[in-house]
């Protein structure tokens, strides 16, 4: 299994990909967050990163979707899946190596914003006046929402062998599990079950979580949540028929 | 034994690929597996490295059940899929310490060389397997099967797309490697046949038409070449 990671991890950094959607990545974000007035910290006045952690998310849907669509699409149409397949690994291990690959990338991306808690903590009134709790729950949070994201990402390439398709699923699962339930739970059709609604997505968690409590319901919901992804991949790498 | 297999079928919706065949396979001999395109000869050998599962029927692989022991099985057997699918992005040494390490193998740097002149891949061993022309792409699908030093081998058209002199050489190795285990080769050339198989089954629309020696095939079809016998039980 780890010889399936480490293949997985280095084909992403040898191809110029991985630097591009992270590069990518990490424009946006540092467009939205310093320098657009509409999202802009330096126009919100608080030396905050609340306006920070409410972006990433739907940035991760683009960039967490284009880092998985290849891993599984790519073997089907290449035809190389089968070089991993005979040999003596599990479909688990195989998924799972494919799915840490991808992880490891997403914190790859994730890591250089933390330069932004330095430079809020210089920007506060008095000076390293921040939330450190609520930064440190937050960024536990986007982790776990990564490792959602990535498992959706992983489920959505498996099923087809156009890398396209793969992306565009990926994405709009991302978004419907992020925000989607929250919004469906606002029709008036389910008033008496309006908070199961929204306890289903995943915004109501992390959003839990990025106050700076870590709740086991929290941590349970989002072990879950990859392991549901995990079984239904599983489902479709076993039942092959190409 | 080395491979016995008993009734193995695999059915497409009502389509039937491969239809209740049964046959052995013996340790120091090479079985040629001979049909028409679509007779399902890859589909049979997709079963028995455990790609696809078997609709029906069993099969063994050195004593184990292909679906009860499945990683058992895929760490004694060597398998060249058709059109040699290769991660073309990586290195020929990368590519094979790779597959070395999926197997566990021990001293990896030293059986990655072994393998590779074994098969005659030092002249390309630096390169990137999308570099490689089609000859030594066969090349290191080839070292990619036999580098755990399985004791069966598996070689879907080994040698389909090679010129004369590959050729040959491809055969004399499959021969050099059949001495002391297990090979099957599925192939569409009669010469070939006759120049490295012991055995030989013909398949034809999933069914099993012929199974013995080559020597006794002929005897049986009144001592017609090998090409003449394939029309025969394939048209």
């Amino acid at each position: 299994m780890l010889a399936v990671f480490k293949r997985e991890l280095f084909s992403f950094l040898n191809s110029l990909m991985a630097y591009i959607t992270i590069g990518i990545f990490l424009l946006a974000c540092g467009l939205m967050f310093w320098f657009f007035p509409d999202t802009s910290i330096l126009e919100y006045g608080y030396a905050e990163m609340d306006g920070f952690f409410g972006l990433v998310p739907y940035l991760f849907m683009f960039l967490i979707s284009a880092i998985t669509m290849r891993s599984f699409a790519e073997e089907r149409k290449e035809g190389t899946y089968v070089l991993l397949a005979t040999r003596p690994l599990t479909n688990l291990q195989i998924i799972s190596a494919k799915y840490l690959a991808c992880l490891v990338l997403v914190l790859f991306a994730l890591l250089p914003t933390l330069i932004y808690c330095y430079s809020i903590a210089q920007l506060g009134l008095p000076k390293g006046n921040l939330d450190t709790g609520a930064i440190i729950g937050s960024y536990i949070g986007l982790f776990l929402l990564g490792g959602a994201f990535t498992a959706i990402g992983i489920f959505a390439s498996s099923f087809t062998k156009n890398q396209i398709i793969a992306f565009a699923v990926s994405v709009f699962l991302c978004f419907f599990a992020y925000s989607g339930f929250d919004s469906v739970s606002k029709i008036s059709a389910f008033r008496g079950i309006e908070n199961q609604l929204a306890n289903l997505g995943i915004a109501e968690h992390y959003q839990s979580i990025s106050r700076g409590v870590l709740d086991t319901r929290d941590v349970v919901y989002f072990v879950s949540f990859v392991a549901l992804f995990f079984g239904l991949t599983h489902v479709v790498i076993g039942g092959r028929k190409w | 034994m080395s491979i016995s297999v008993k009734n193995l079928s695999k059915h497409y919706g009502q389509q039937k690929a491969v239809n209740q065949i049964s046959f052995d396979a013996k340790p120091g001999r090479i079985l040629g597996f001979l049909g028409p395109n679509g007779a399902g000869k890859s589909t049979t050998m997709k079963m028995l490295t455990g790609y696809l599962q078997p609709t029906s029927g069993n099969a063994e692989i050195a004593g184990k059940d292909i679906e009860v022991e499945p990683l058992e099985v895929k760490k004694q057997i060597g398998y060249l899929p058709e059109n040699t699918p290769l991660y073309i992005d990586m290195y020929v040494r990368e590519f094979l310490s790779f597959v070395a390490q999926t197997y566990g193998l021990s001293d990896i740097a030293k059986r990655v060389e072994e393998v590779i002149q074994q098969v005659g891949l030092t002249q390309e061993q630096h390169k990137k397997i999308g570099m490689l022309s089609k000859g030594y792409k066969q090349r290191v699908g080839l070292a990619q099967a036999i580098i755990h030093q399985p004791q069966v081998l598996i070689l879907d058209e080994p040698t389909s797309g090679l010129d004369p002199n590959q050729l040959s050489d491809i055969r004399a190795l499959i021969k050099n490697l059949g001495k002391d285990r297990t090979v099957i080769i599925s192939t569409h050339i009669m010469q070939e046949v006759e120049a490295i198989c012991d055995d030989v089954i013909i398949i034809n629309k999933g069914v099993l038409v012929a199974n013995s020696s080559i020597d006794e095939l002929k005897k049986a079809h009144q001592n017609k070449t090998l090409e003449q016998i394939f029309k025969q039980l394939t048209l």
